[in-house]
Parts: structure tokens; C-alpha cells; sequence
């Protein structure tokens, strides 16, 4: 199986490691992650008001890309480029006075042919949890996990679909195929306070304290997110609880790619953990995963 | 404290741009709450998003374009999620920051040069691009 | 005048076969014509008031009821606002009356599956569903419910405690003969067990009992079949779907409140049975909620609420309730006063907005909910919370509708002929609707529209009568 890939920007250089460690899997899961070609910046935000059409120029162009390309298929692995793209998409299939406007501004022809797919739905619906735990030669047993999704990769329901929007279960059902114990984790759909890491910053700070918080109440050992922006803030913002709270309880926070790689046995010193803030290397050797 | 209100104000410019641009019908909301009680940046908002909505209900432009609220809104949509009559709030908010941004004497509400080196190292481009898009001017 | 005298007459001869009719037997009901014999559907509050009334006017009337007794939803309540009469108290004496009427023949644990004919000359086909207890021996001495083995989770009681698998639904139960669950009992499941049958006295009890069919003539039928509650527990994981123990839903805790539910009137939390200190109620769960739940307001709520908080209250005096709100709809006669003495005496503190999240956090369970009035998100670490959730009709509606050639709306309730002016006629002559099947209600209104269907039935079959009557001559 092959699919035209998108990284993004942050998958280049911040987040490394969700796409070299996505990438690698793949290979070994059997399908290709094929890289359009001379991609742009999904722009990083869907705008939410709708006379902003040159925002969405942007991903309309990555998408027409694709298609032009011969391909149906646009797999992302950020769940900022997946939301964009995703929500882009949905105006260019049902909203045919701004199609119309931004396609002739591009000067493309495109209609929204093109399906949007995150890489977990790759490994739900094509690969199959199933399938994926065979591959497994690196059970993750005794690992208890926070599966932590946030906003993009969710909402809005009626326009991405991946899962249910209150108790998704795409990530448990991801992390049991590895051999993990998913905890329940009643803050996994709350909000980091993503973009206002950079203007309000005590948001986003407190925001992963009380996300961070429930999933070391429930027992996780570790917190897993797709996203980009959510392990920085969840990673990141930890000195600072700690300073706020010394009594808090710090957790690890990295890609669920990462965890992937180690369950199929690929080589974890190109993961890039040293990276983290709190280095979930210490967990996985004493669980005996690396 | 009064605060007088009237029909024109109700209809005025300002509230019937909001409402164009978001695409939202203010009145479909009943008030409920819901939004604000599962809103993750209310700490550190003035108004909550219920609140906002009230405002424009009843046309307090100046109100509601002075308020902080707009500018902490994380656009998470948690509030549309779940609101029992679909009002997508985080519309709202976007329609209000542009149009604040949009306006001739607009000033930046982020500065990168606040910034350390450090931070702008560790920080992903998604939130420097997105916090650009949000806080600048247009 | 002459009828009159007539159907007198076979009231007094009702009164001494009461016990065949309270078994079921048809024999007194087929002794009329079709055009006096009436078929109530659901037992509950408002398909006896009208079963009464009709029976009192002379009809003959047979009540076929889903569950073993009559009683309906009001068998599971506690006390009733405004005036918080003991609910067991003031409709025993009307289930009673209903079994014991001479012109009301009960049929229980029986459905409704098929209809032929036409108004005022129906052919209504029974599915009589096993009780396995052969009612005819039974003396209802309740031994094998005492020594029944096996103890589970019975719709009836909801969360708040556990039922024998052979059980009836009160002890006051009208008919008060047991039934056995084939879901829960050890012997029709795994074959092992057969406790009810060794202590049974006179051999009452038949496993090989299987589901029957019989046939109801009649000139017109009252639907009655009521209404159940929202299925939060699988449609809202935001309040934790179900799994968070300690999140109950208003029907639970009538039985939690309730003097012969489960815990006897005691208040306790079913996750470890403490006394729960802090309460938060929910209002408007599901209910006004076009987007992903109900669009309608479920009528009820506002009151019971405000009553759970109160006797919650009498249960636990040092108890904090709280109740989440968005608007308070008391409209009927006594019922503002009465939440107004519960905000201004009760010591119940009323929070208006709506709860967004709730989860287990400990022992507690967290509330995400704001006040709209001060502007505040409000958090509260709850022992228990309790869910007014959305009034629906009963399962099998849309089924129903089908069998009788009436309509359902989207929300499965049947609709009415005129809102205003016929509420009760469900547009096709002959098929009467009355109570929450038709929309939500409290139980004033439901037996109002119980009363008023009766009404109308008599209206429709002596005017069917005179028509047939000219067209004979």
C-alpha cells in the first residue's frame, strides 16, 4: 500500500521524531508513506471566520497536489496538518461559493476528491489492529498508557469523523494492539491550550497541569499524543507546574510513533527521546522495553 | 450601574459583522451555560463564553470588543462540541479577534521578540505560525 | 334506560367472579358486546384511570399490561409533588381497585402484537408472555421470592439494589403473584437451581410455561403505554456513560427514596452505600437539546428535582444539595410555591447553568459546571449526582404505531389528532392515546388525559351504536 504523505512543518524539525519514527513503522507495517513533492505549510490554522479564503489556499493546494498527483489518499501524522487539511477539505466537498473563490485564486481544479487520513486511521481501517499486533515482537506489557487526543484530532465530529468526540477509543484500541494497558483517562479530550502557548501562557500551563494531573491519578505511567503542539505543552510546560506545584508528579510525553517503533522492535536510539523534557527512556528500560 | 439598550444597538454594524463573519446566529443560543462550564481557558477570561454571547445578544458592542476573552479562547471547540443548539462559539471569538485585528490603528497582541532564544527553539512551528495567525494584525 | 338496568346487572354478577377476572379470564368481558368492551394498553397511573372511569360507566374493559402488575411508573416512585403523598399510598388503593373492579379484567406480563378490524369492532391479538408461576395455584404467599437465590440487576429497581430472579414489583403488587426473570434465573439459564420450585406449596411453579396467543374483541382501545427514561448511560459519555457508579438518574433515586425500594427509604450512594454529603442534580439532561439529544423540555424535572433535593434533604440534614438549572418550569397548580419553599426553606442551592463534565476523580465525582448568574465556572467535588434525563416513549412505540395505524413523531411519541382540541385522539376513530405516550406529563395531567380518553371512548361507541342501530332499522 502506498499513500501520498504530508509531514508539515514541525515534523521536519521540532517533531522529528513523530515522523522519522512514523515513517520507519511504516516500512515495517507494509505500507508507504510517499512525500508529496515541494509541499508547503498547511498554515497551521483553520480560520474559523469566513471571509478569510486566503488561509485556506494553502491546504487547498496540498490537496490539489495530491490528486494531481493520481492519488485519493493524503495521510498526515500531525493532527494540526490533519485538522486543517481535513477541515479544508470538507468546504472545498460542500461549500461550492468558496470553492469556487479559492480554486480560482490558486487556479486549480479541485472539488475535494482527495480523502484526508491520519495515520492512526491508516492503522485502524487499512493495516488493522489486528494486523498491527501480529507485527508486535515488542509486547508493551505492564506499560500503562494515557492516551491523550486533544482537540484536533477530533473536532469537530461532523467534519473529521475519525472517532466519537466524548469517549473515543481509536488510541486505546491502537495502544492494547501493542500490548499496553490504556488507563481511563477522563481528561483525554481536554485542551492543552494550544496556540496560547505563545500569548497566555499560564492557559496553557494550566491546562496540561490538570491534564497531566488525571492521567498520573489514573495510573498512567505515560502520556501518548499525536500532535505536535499538545507534547510541547504537556512536555514543556512541566518545569513550570513543578515550580507552581512541587508535589506534582511528573509524566513522560511523547508520540505514539515513538511507542509504535519501540513495540516493533525498531531501533529506540534514533527516537530522539533526549529530546523531552522528561525522558521517558528511564520508564521504558525499567519496564525492560529498550 | 445601567446600561441602556435599543433595537439600533441590537442591530448595529459591529453586531451584524460578528454575526456575518462567524456565520453564527447569536439568538440560537438559550443561555445554558454549558459552553462556559466546559470551557479549558476560563481562568483567564473576564466574560465567559456564554457571557459574550449574552453580550452580543443585547448589542453591547463596546463590551464585547474590549474583552479579554476572545484572546485566551484556545479555538479547541470544545464549546461547540457540545452546545445543545450547535452554536460554534469558537466562531464567535474568531470573528471578534479579526475584526480587532483588522481594524487601521491594530496593534500586535504577541510579541516574538518577548521571546527568548531558548523558547523559540523548543517551540514547534505549528504554535508559532498559529499564534502569529491568531494575535497579528491582518 | 333499559341497558342501564341491564349492565347494572352484570356489574353485581362482576363482583362475584372478581377473582376470575383479576386471573385474567375473559369470559365476563366477552359477555357484552363488542361495542361495551374497551382494551386499555399499559397499566400504569393513566390506562387505570381511564380502565376505572370506563368501568364505572358500564364498560367492559381488559388492561393488558407489559410487566407482571399494574401501577406503571408511580410503582417506582417515592413520594409526589407538590404535596410529597407517599406515591405507594395513594395508587394502591387504585391498582386495587382496578384488579378488584367487576368490569376490569387485568391481563399481565401480555403485549399487544396485532389488530384487525375496524372501529368499534376491533380484533386485538395477545401475546401472552411466561410467568412460569401457574397463577391459578399461586397464592402469592411470596416464599419463593424470599428464598430465590439469585440476586441481580432488575430494570425495576435501576442502580439502587438488586432483585430475586422470581419477583414481584411491590408488595402491594397488584396482581401480587410472582413472576420469574428467564434472563436471571440459575435453573432457565444453566438448568441448576429449582429452589422456587421446592418451596413452592402448592406446586405452582412451571418452567415448561411457554408464551401463548389469544384474541381481544373490542369496539376501541386507549394507549397508555408511557414513557422511560433518556438512555444516558449509552448516549452521553460526558456524564461517564454509565460508568462512573455514583452517577444516577432520577428514576434510581425514586428508589433509593422510596420507603419499599431496595435500601428501604434509606439514602445511600451505590458505589460503597455512604450517605452521600454534597448532591448535585442535574437538570435538562438530554432535554433541550436539538443538536444531539432531545429538542423538547421533559416537563417533569423541574419539579422532581427540586422534591429528590428535598427529601434528600429529610434523609440527610446535614446534607448540601445542589441543583444545576437553566429555567425553572413550575406551571401546574401549587407547584411555584412549592419551589419556592424549596430554594427559600429547604436550604437547596439552585445553580443556573448546565454541567458540562462529570468524572471520577477519588471517591468523589467531579462536576464541571458554570453559574451563569455570577459568571463562574463552578467545580464541585460531589458524592452523588443525580440526572433529570429526558422523558421517551416506552420501547416498542414505533411497533405499536404500526399494529394500530396511528402515528409517531420523530421522538417515538405518538401524535394527537388536535393539540388543543382532541389531545386524546390519535387520528384514527377508535384509538385513543392518553398520558406520556403521547408527550411528556406529570401525573396530574396524565390522569386527566386517562379520564378524558374514557370520555371519549363512550362518546365514540354510543355514537357508533346509534349509527349502527339506524342502520339496522
Amino acid at each position: 500500500m502506498r499513500y501520498s504523505y504530508f509531514p508539515g512543518c514541525t515534523l521536519y524539525t521540532k517533531a522529528k521524531k513523530l515522523d522519522d519514527a512514523g515513517r520507519e513503522c511504516s516500512l515495517k507495517l507494509g505500507f508507504e508513506l510517499d512525500e508529496l513533492p515541494d509541499w508547503t505549510c498547511c498554515g497551521a490554522t483553520f480560520p474559523l471566520v469566513n471571509d478569510q479564503h486566503m488561509l485556506m489556499s494553502g491546504p487547498t493546494r496540498i490537496l490539489a497536489d495530491t490528486k494531481d498527483r493520481g492519488d485519493d489518499k493524503l495521510v498526515a501524522l500531525c493532527s494540526v496538518c490533519y485538522n486543517v487539511l481535513k477541515r479544508t477539505n470538507h468546504v472545498m466537498l460542500n461549500d461550492e461559493e468558496r470553492r469556487a473563490k479559492i480554486t480560482d485564486f490558486i487556479e486549480r481544479d479541485y472539488h475535494g476528491e482527495v480523502e484526508v487520513l491520519h495515520y492512526l486511521q491508516v492503522l485502524r481501517d487499512e493495516i488493522g489492529f489486528d494486523a498491527l499486533k501480529e507485527k508486535v515482537v515488542k509486547p508493551l506489557e505492564g506499560l500503562k498508557v494515557a492516551c491523550y487526543y486533544g482537540c484536533l484530532l477530533l473536532r469537530p465530529v461532523k467534519e473529521i469523523g475519525l472517532d466519537r468526540m466524548e469517549n473515543p477509543t481509536i488510541f486505546e484500541d491502537f495502544i492494547r494492539a501493542l500490548g499496553a494497558e490504556p488507563v481511563d483517562f477522563p481528561f483525554k479530550i481536554e485542551c492543552c491550550g494550544a496556540f496560547q502557548t505563545v500569548n497566555s501562557m499560564a492557559t496553557a500551563t494550566r491546562c496540561s497541569r490538570e491534564i497531566l494531573s488525571n492521567a498520573v491519578q489514573n495510573g498512567a505511567d505515560l502520556v501518548i499524543t499525536t500532535c505536535p503542539l499538545c507534547q510541547f505543552n504537556l512536555d514543556d510546560r512541566q518545569p513550570e507546574i513543578l515550580k507552581e506545584d512541587p508535589a506534582f508528579t511528573t509524566i513522560p510525553v511523547f508520540y505514539f510513533t515513538q511507542l509504535l517503533a519501540v513495540a516493533l522492535g525498531l531501533d529506540s536510539g534514533n527516537l530522539g527521546f533526549e529530546r523531552n523534557f522528561i525522558n521517558p527512556l528511564e520508564l521504558l528500560q525499567e519496564k525492560g522495553l529498550v | 450601574m445601567k446600561t441602556i439598550i435599543s433595537g439600533d444597538q441590537i442591530k448595529s454594524d459591529f453586531i451584524n459583522r460578528v454575526s456575518e463573519i462567524s456565520g453564527e446566529n447569536f439568538f440560537n443560543c438559550y443561555q445554558c451555560g454549558n459552553c462556559s462550564a466546559g470551557c479549558p481557558s476560563v481562568d483567564e477570561m473576564d466574560l465567559l463564553p456564554s457571557q459574550v454571547v449574552r453580550y452580543l445578544q443585547l448589542g453591547l458592542a463596546e463590551e464585547v470588543k474590549n474583552c479579554k476573552s476572545m484572546w485566551v479562547c484556545a479555538a479547541c471547540t470544545m464549546c461547540h462540541a457540545r452546545c445543545p443548539k450547535g452554536v460554534d462559539i469558537s466562531k464567535i471569538m474568531e470573528a471578534l479577534r479579526v475584526l480587532r485585528l483588522r481594524e487601521v490603528n491594530a496593534q500586535p497582541r504577541v510579541d516574538l521578540t518577548d521571546f527568548s532564544q531558548d523558547y523559540l527553539e523548543r517551540a514547534p512551528q505549528i504554535a508559532i505560525i498559529s499564534g502569529c495567525r491568531k494575535f497579528l494584525p491582518l | 334506560m333499559a341497558e342501564i338496568a341491564e349492565l347494572k346487572s352484570v356489574n353485581e354478577q362482576g363482583e362475584v367472579v372478581t377473582c376470575a377476572c383479576a386471573m385474567g379470564d375473559l369470559s365476563d368481558f366477552e359477555s357484552v358486546p363488542v361495542d361495551r368492551r374497551v382494551l386499555v394498553i399499559g397499566g400504569g397511573i393513566t390506562g387505570i384511570t381511564a380502565a376505572i372511569d370506563l368501568g364505572n360507566a358500564g364498560y367492559k374493559v381488559v388492561m393488558v399490561e407489559r410487566l407482571p402488575s399494574v401501577g406503571g411508573r408511580m410503582l417506582q416512585l417515592s413520594e409526589t409533588f407538590p404535596t410529597l403523598d407517599c406515591a405507594q399510598c395513594t395508587l394502591t388503593p387504585r391498582t386495587v381497585e382496578s384488579g378488584q373492579h367487576p368490569n376490569v379484567t387485568l391481563k399481565t406480563s401480555c403485549e399487544v402484537e396485532g389488530l384487525e378490524g375496524e372501529p368499534g369492532n376491533f380484533k386485538f391479538l395477545i401475546r401472552q408472555k411466561p410467568t412460569y408461576v401457574d397463577w391459578n395455584k399461586c397464592t402469592g404467599c411470596g416464599t419463593c421470592v424470599e428464598k430465590c437465590p439469585s440476586k441481580g440487576f432488575a430494570l425495576f429497581e435501576r442502580d439502587a439494589g438488586r432483585m430475586p430472579a422470581i419477583y414481584t414489583l411491590s408488595p402491594q403488587a397488584v396482581p401480587n403473584k410472582p413472576q420469574i426473570d428467564p434472563d436471571r434465573c440459575r435453573f432457565l439459564t444453566r438448568g441448576k437451581c429449582g429452589v422456587c420450585s421446592k418451596v413452592c406449596p402448592v406446586g405452582a411453579i412451571d418452567y415448561e410455561q411457554q408464551e401463548s396467543f389469544f384474541t381481544i374483541e373490542a369496539g376501541a382501545v386507549i394507549v397508555a403505554t408511557g414513557f422511560d427514561i433518556y438512555d444516558w448511560k449509552k448516549l452521553m459519555p460526558e456524564y461517564g456513560g454509565g460508568r462512573i457508579p455514583d452517577v444516577i438518574d432520577g428514576l434510581t433515586m425514586e428508589r433509593y427514596l422510596s420507603a419499599s425500594g431496595p435500601t428501604a427509604g434509606k439514602m445511600v450512594r451505590p458505589s460503597d452505600g455512604k450517605t452521600p454529603k454534597e448532591v448535585v442534580f442535574i437538570q435538562c439532561v438530554a432535554s433541550r437539546n436539538p443538536e444531539f439529544h432531545k429538542s423538547y423540555c421533559s416537563r417533569l424535572c423541574c419539579m422532581y428535582t427540586a422534591k429528590h433535593a428535598r427529601l434528600y434533604k429529610h434523609k440527610v440534614h446535614d446534607g448540601q444539595a445542589y441543583i444545576f438549572y437553566i429555567d425553572i418550569r413550575s406551571t401546574g397548580k401549587g407547584y411555584e410555591q412549592f419551589i419556592q419553599q424549596s430554594v427559600s426553606e429547604e436550604g437547596i442551592v439552585y445553580i443556573r447553568g448546565r454541567a458540562a463534565k462529570l468524572y471520577q476523580k477519588d471517591d468523589k465525582v467531579m462536576v464541571q459546571g458554570a453559574d451563569t448568574l455570577t459568571g463562574k465556572k463552578i467545580e464541585i467535588a460531589a458524592d452523588l449526582v443525580v440526572l433529570a434525563a429526558a422523558i421517551v416513549p416506552n420501547e416498542g412505540s414505533e411497533k405499536l404505531a404500526r399494529i394500530l395505524g396511528i402515528e409517531c413523531n420523530k421522538d417515538g411519541f405518538f401524535v394527537e389528532e388536535n393539540y388543543k382540541f382532541a389531545p386524546v385522539m390519535s387520528g384514527r376513530q377508535g384509538v385513543y392515546l392518553a398520558g406520556c405516550c403521547q408527550g411528556a406529563k406529570d401525573i396530574a395531567d396524565s390522569a386527566a388525559q386517562g379520564s378524558a380518553a374514557a370520555s371519549r371512548v363512550q362518546v365514540f361507541l354510543s355514537s357508533y351504536r346509534n349509527r349502527m342501530n339506524r342502520e339496522a332499522v
